[in-house]
């Protein structure tokens, strides 16, 4: 649980501070004396669905850090036998960063209007995005060939449910991402629909961090076999 | 010192948010049911919550009937008591408790307190009605499928929950994990509505320092829960992935019926942090709204405004901030480290620092106040003697070596219905008895409401008191009978009858309040727009009840706190928050020149 707390105490301590700060050197009980320029009503000068989409972020962060937590609690049982990092997530890896960077350049492109630009980059962030999931499809597929299921140990339970959870974030993104290009075909102007495409590519670029921590995480699990072989079932368990 | 008219113009800055671009329904459906009006969606949140309420309020007198009369009513097996136990303990605290403050007076309220026209998102925000609704009838619909409900109790612990044996250990469980995993979802997406309302929907004026308490109560309950409800959501999930595919997220090795289990190493007790992580903060989800309201409940009623409305502000950060550090408490059996078990003994006897000095508010706030005994004062005032009666208990909870003997005995029953069941449900009584007036425009009957109060305060008392005894003598909780015990004199079997008797009693005038809820709708007192002389944005509305888009042409502009009562000088003993500051003609002149 250490993991969580690394990140929700921080997260509770930024909110609790923000917070405080709008109640210090403040007197709420006064009116507002005549002449005096009334508070402002943006507190925070951004969009609506900016703010939204940081609490959502928030929230998803809390999940993934709880996950991870869950995984080092029990990655310490014996039956845990660690899963060999396949391969193949070293390609879709690559694919989601160069996701990630096709989107960067068309928040770019549609900061400066060039709509030709917007069109072409999010048709490619979203088909690299694409790639990736199906990359990682791909792995699962290998996994499942080679016996790795996923009742077989917790390790290989563990990488198919971050896997999912990932993926299923990355294709919420996608239906967003759908939206907006949609939209931009329908002959929509680069104005309407830039702070989508802003907010998709910082969605792009949160949920390749956590990959990118995910990943990380699987690669540093020290390697580990199950200590129970048939012989020793009477200890550790029931066989497969 | 004369005053005169004032002149807004000198200083009235323009809104910085341009007006929100409403949607306007056409037909009946789309008003009604279909509505992205959060007003209406608070009340569709609200019926849908207490109704399943009431159906966890039956479940609870038939569990009453079996503890109070064992072995009379033949309907009632070991197994199917422990299915109303959990499901009882389910909806109370999740989809009738979490999903009414937030999602019922959330919606209804937030909006209107900090003069918005409507949520920042409505259309996430009916989607997150709907999804609450289908949560809820996946878990209704848990009753009638084969094996029935699930029976695990409320907290669900593996590897008991999905084994055979206990009640519902097939389809019962599976409901209940997806139900809440779907409410999860749901409340996700109005609690994004909540936050950034509160954040970027604030009216011209309306700092954070003048929102009213039980905005800010709402707003740090939502921010734990949705930092809280993921931990609900991962075992949710890895749970059902256990029972579904045979995973062993949480199950150990296990021989059942003498038979080896497929499962292997799995572990309970990362069920039980994961579980507790998002259970403790679920308390305060549950008290923070609470203390938000009975707080403004107070100060109109008592006339006076709020007794140290900064310091109120800062417990409620205080508490919400620590929630997330004292929820191994609920573990000392499961068994901990020693340095451990003193860590989370320590932090949570601090959380009642803050706690405390909300109750000493609310008690300075009533001290010399021009006290009304309306019927939500007298709730509120019930809500304080329950909530420090609880919290007390809770002192002995904390401290690990007083819980070891207690944990698992009626005495736990007891604290948590006094300090998260009875006191949140009492200030929700004072809050429709309150609010009534805005959401119908006629008020709810008064005598039927004093009736209703006395009934309700002084039973819970009789049910809950002597559970404490029964506590201390060992009783434990969730048996379905207690037999061939010699340590539990036969004393406590009338005890038990006694508080069946008070348990049915509070529960039959539960219908008085429903039946008032109907009647006063249609043959209720007109109540005006402001019945109770109350200072915030929701009173001061064009409309009874308010109309969509909540304040007809212009946003409210704000100009003080919620809390000017009896301010001395005032023509009324309230000054509405929308209110001008008089001018002086000293002033007066100070602009022309």
């Amino acid at each position: 649980m250490t993991i969580i707390l690394l990140v929700v105490v921080p997260i509770m301590a930024a909110v609790v501070w923000w917070l405080l700060r709008q109640t210090m050197n403040v007197r709420p009980w006064t009116e507002q004396r005549p002449g005096d320029a009334l508070p402002g009503d943006g507190v925070l000068s951004l969009p609506p669905v900016t703010i939204g989409l940081g609490v959502f972020l928030a929230v998803a962060t809390s999940l993934f850090a709880l996950l991870i937590s869950a995984y080092n609690m029990r990655m310490e049982a014996a039956d845990w036998t660690t899963l060999a990092v396949p391969k193949g997530l070293w390609v879709t890896t690559g694919v989601l960063v160069l996701s990630s960077i096709a989107m960067q350049w068309t928040r770019s492109a549609a900061i400066r209007g060039r709509i030709d630009r917007v069109r072409m980059g999010l048709i490619a962030g979203g088909v690299l995005a694409f790639g990736f999931l199906a990359g990682q499809l791909l792995v699962w597929q290998q996994l499942h060939a080679s016996s790795h299921f996923v009742t077989s140990n917790p390790a290989n339970a563990f990488f198919y449910l971050l896997t999912a959870v990932h993926g299923l974030h990355l294709l919420g993104g996608l239906w967003v991402w759908g939206k907006t290009t949609a939209k931009l075909f329908r002959g929509a102007a680069v104005g309407r629909v830039r702070l989508s495409v802003e907010l998709c590519t910082v969605y792009w670029h949160y949920l390749l961090l956590v990959w990118l921590a995910l990943f990380a995480l699987l690669l540093s699990t020290p390697p580990r076999q199950n200590a129970c072989t048939p012989d020793a079932v009477a200890i550790c368990g029931s066989p497969r | 010192m004369s005053y005169v008219a004032h002149d807004e113009s000198v200083f009235v800055r323009p809104a910085e948010v341009g007006e929100m671009e409403l949607y306007h329904p056409k037909t009946f459906i789309g008003k009604y049911i279909w509505s992205q009006d959060a007003k209406v969606i608070g009340v569709q949140y609200s019926i849908t919550a207490i109704a399943v309420g009431l159906v966890a309020l039956v479940l609870s007198g038939i569990m009453r009937l079996q503890l109070g009369f064992p072995h009379v009513f033949s309907f009632i097996n070991p197994s199917n008591y422990l299915q109303f136990v959990t499901m009882h303990g389910m909806i109370m605290v999740v989809y009738l408790l979490t999903a009414l403050f937030l999602g019922g007076f959330g919606n209804y309220l937030i909006p209107l307190m900090v003069g918005a026209r409507d949520m920042v998102f409505p259309y996430v925000n009916m989607i997150s009605y709907w999804v609450y609704l289908f949560a809820v009838l996946l878990l209704m619909a848990s009753f009638f499928v084969p094996g029935g409900s699930t029976g695990a109790g409320w907290t669900l612990y593996p590897p008991q929950a999905i084994l055979d044996g206990t009640p519902g250990a097939n389809w019962g469980i599976i409901l209940m994990l997806v139900s809440l995993a779907f409410f999860i979802i749901g409340f996700t997406m109005g609690g994004l509505n909540y936050v950034v309302t509160v954040l970027q929907a604030r009216t011209r004026g309306m700092t954070m320092m003048r929102l009213p308490l039980t905005v800010w109560g709402i707003f740090m309950a939502t921010i734990l829960a949705l930092l809280a409800f993921p931990a609900l959501f991962v075992s949710a999930i890895m749970m059902a992935l256990d029972q579904m595919l045979g995973t062993s997220f949480f199950m150990p090795a296990l021989i059942s019926k003498g038979q080896h289990l497929d499962y292997n190493g799995g572990s309970p007790v990362l069920f039980q942090h994961l579980f507790w992580f998002f259970g403790h903060p679920e308390v305060y989800i549950v008290a923070l709204p609470a203390f938000g309201i009975v707080s403004d409940l107070i100060s109109v009623h008592a006339r006076k405004n709020i007794f140290g409305y900064r310091m109120m502000v800062w417990a409620i950060l205080a508490i919400g901030g620590l929630s997330f550090i004292v929820w191994a408490h609920h573990m000392y059996v499961s068994g901990m480290n020693p340095y451990f078990g003193f860590f989370f003994a320590t932090t949570t006897l601090i959380i009642a620092v803050p706690t405390a000095l909300k109750v000493y508010n609310w008690v300075l706030t009533l001290w010399r106040g021009d006290i009304r005994f309306n019927v939500p004062m007298l709730f509120a005032i019930g809500f304080i003697f329950t909530f420090i009666n609880g919290g007390l208990t809770g002192l002995f909870l904390g401290n690990v070596t007083v819980d070891l003997p207690l944990s698992d005995t009626m005495f736990v029953v007891a604290h948590f219905h006094m300090v998260m069941a009875v006191s949140p449900i009492l200030v929700i009584f004072g809050a429709i008895y309150h609010w009534y007036p805005k959401v119908t425009g006629r008020m709810l009957d008064d005598t039927m409401g004093k009736f209703h109060f006395w009934v309700t305060f002084l039973g819970t008392y009789a049910i809950y008191y002597p559970m404490h005894y029964l506590g201390f003598l060992g009783v434990p909780r969730r048996y379905y009978a207690v037999t061939g015990t010699d340590f539990i004199p036969e004393s406590a079997q009338s005890l038990n009858a006694g508080i069946t008797v008070a348990t049915l009693v509070v529960g039959s005038v539960q219908l008085l309040f429903l039946f008032n809820l109907v009647w006063s709708y249609f043959r209720g007192r007109p109540s005006g727009d402001n019945p109770w002389g109350a200072t915030t944005l929701e009173w001061q509305t064009p409309h009874t009840p308010p109309k969509h888009g909540n304040f007809g042409a212009e946003l409210p502009v704000v100009y003080r706190w919620a809390y000017d009562y009896s301010v001395p000088g005032a023509e009324k003993d309230f000054i509405p928050q929308n209110q001008p500051p008089a001018r002086t003609a000293e002033d007066a002149v100070d602009a022309t020149s």
